[in-house]
């Protein structure tokens, strides 16, 4: 194949190849939403609760951060029919990357709720603040401008982690690239333009975010990144 | 002596098997400045904790205008609304401005318009001299500013009783005139004061009484001139030798200028 001809191949594919993006990025974006929904009451009950409250949460943490999100996936699509709750495959997907989410980001909040200062808190009580009053309006803006730079992490690592679902074949960016190979055998720039877009899409969400965090910033509210290993 | 505003009756606290507070009593009238010295780790700090339950006693009451806030059927945020507090590290909100951290609590708490907070808090700013510096970040004030903004939003809730824990402790002496000077009008106005405090210049000039706690117990109280001139126990007037020795007695609060 020439230049000219692998240039033409990667230009034919782009369209499939985009669709499969449009998959990965809905998925992306539910998985972080659901994600943050379920981790900010998770990461609350963790830092402040003991006993009957806390352990289901402790353990809902670990079991998903202790296990491969394959292993996560497969027991979500496979499992999950054996107890009679049938799903398809757009949805299986979205609750086994959501709910892994939600355990990596409930421990960023976890982490940032920490660094905000206890007298803090003490001073809200003082001023007559309920704890939950306290907790949203005193806690909660500081503790999410800190965990910023690790949910920019999260956001670029979603993005990729999205494509183990090609094992169950939902029509994702990766999912559609495995597809054009079968058919055409052409693995090295099939694989290249999956590749490509992929750096694309992770560079402008990087940007958008350091643009959120710039957005956000206040004095003396700073931040040190912390993310996943990937 | 009036009626007291606030009673504290016989309140012990232990952490653990550390006996911090061993039974103090002691009432304040309206208006009264009340300042609490004594070494560290006599409870002093707990002390004042106990009496708007942040720290909850294991034994003893608290009264405020005749309320028990002990009782448990007291809704006890309802009655720290009427109990200003101000901390040694500040404790200002560090994601608002000073103008915002005044506000949060006449909105969240008091249920105040934005509008009307906010004219609320700038007119306390005003008083406590930083109506200019009402948009910055806690961040970008020097401490005795932080501190003055602290005040500032414990008075906008109207307390009937101000506490104030080691308030210039965390401070630069440089910085300590200001904060001192606030409270000495504040005193003034007739505001009741409950302060711990290692300030001697300022328990002389402004207390009306003073307690010396040791050991979780009232050692000595009276009036100014009684500890500082002819204390009674041996104890307080080590102690008050000790301190003269260590800080001297700076915070005379006239001869020092506010910083504008």
């Amino acid at each position: 194949m020439t230049l000219t001809e692998t240039l033409r191949f990667m230009w034919d594919i782009l369209p499939e190849l985009l669709q499969g993006l449009e998959v990965t990025i809905q998925l992306t974006a539910m998985s972080l939403a659901g994600g943050f929904v379920l981790a900010v009451p998770v990461a609350l009950v963790r830092t402040y609760t003991r006993g009957p409250l806390n352990w289901p949460a402790t353990a809902f943490v670990e079991l998903f951060r202790g296990t491969p999100l394959l292993v996560q996936l497969y027991v979500v699509y496979y499992g999950l029919p054996e107890l009679g709750f049938v799903l398809d495959r757009l949805l299986s997907a979205w609750i086994a990357l959501f709910l892994n989410s939600a355990a990596y980001q409930s421990e960023y909040i976890r982490g940032a709720i920490q660094s905000v200062s206890r007298g803090q808190l003490l001073a809200a009580r003082a001023l007559g603040m309920r704890s939950l009053t306290a907790f949203r309006w005193v806690v909660l803006p500081q503790a999410l401008r800190l965990a910023l730079p690790s949910w920019s992490n999260e956001v670029a690592y979603m993005v990729k982690y999205v494509s183990v679902v090609y094992m169950i074949a939902v029509g994702e960016l990766f999912t559609r690239g495995q597809l054009i190979i079968t058919r055409t055998w052409k693995v090295g720039p099939t694989l290249f333009t999956v590749a490509l877009i992929y750096i694309l899409v992770v560079y402008a969400v990087t940007k958008v975010m350091d643009h959120v965090e710039r957005r956000f910033r206040i004095p003396g509210l700073e931040t040190g990144v912390e993310g996943r290993e990937a | 002596m009036a009626e007291p505003i606030l009673r504290i009756e016989d309140i012990h606290k232990a952490y653990g098997k550390t006996k911090v507070l061993r039974g103090v009593s002691f009432d304040v009238a309206p208006g009264e400045v009340v300042v609490i010295i004594g070494p560290s780790g006599t409870g002093k700090s707990t002390l004042l904790r106990c009496v708007n339950l942040l720290t909850v006693p294991d034994r003893g009451r608290v009264w405020l205008e005749g309320v028990e806030l002990t009782d448990k059927a007291v809704d006890i945020n309802k009655a720290r609304e009427k109990i200003g507090m101000v901390f040694q590290e500040f404790n200002l909100f560090t994601h608002l401005t000073a103008v915002q951290n005044v506000m949060l609590a006449l909105t969240k708490v008091k249920g105040m318009k934005t509008a009307e907070a906010r004219a609320r808090a700038e007119r306390e700013l005003e008083k406590v001299g930083l109506a200019d510096k009402a948009d910055l970040y806690p961040a970008e004030l020097s401490g005795g500013q932080k501190q003055r903004v602290a005040i500032a939003r414990a008075l906008a809730m109207n307390p009937k009783v101000m506490l104030f824990d080691e308030p210039t402790s965390a401070l630069d002496p440089e910085l300590i005139g200001e904060v001192l000077e606030v409270m000495q009008a504040l005193a003034s106005q007739g505001m009741t004061m409950l302060v711990v405090s290692h300030e001697l210049g300022f328990a002389r000039e402004v207390a009306d009484r003073i307690i010396f706690l040791e050991d979780g117990v009232i050692a000595e109280e009276g009036p100014p001139e009684q500890l500082f001139v002819n204390p009674r126990n041996p104890r307080t007037r080590e102690f008050l030798y000790k301190l003269t020795e260590l800080y001297g007695e700076h915070g005379e609060p006239k001869s020092r200028g506010r910083e504008r």
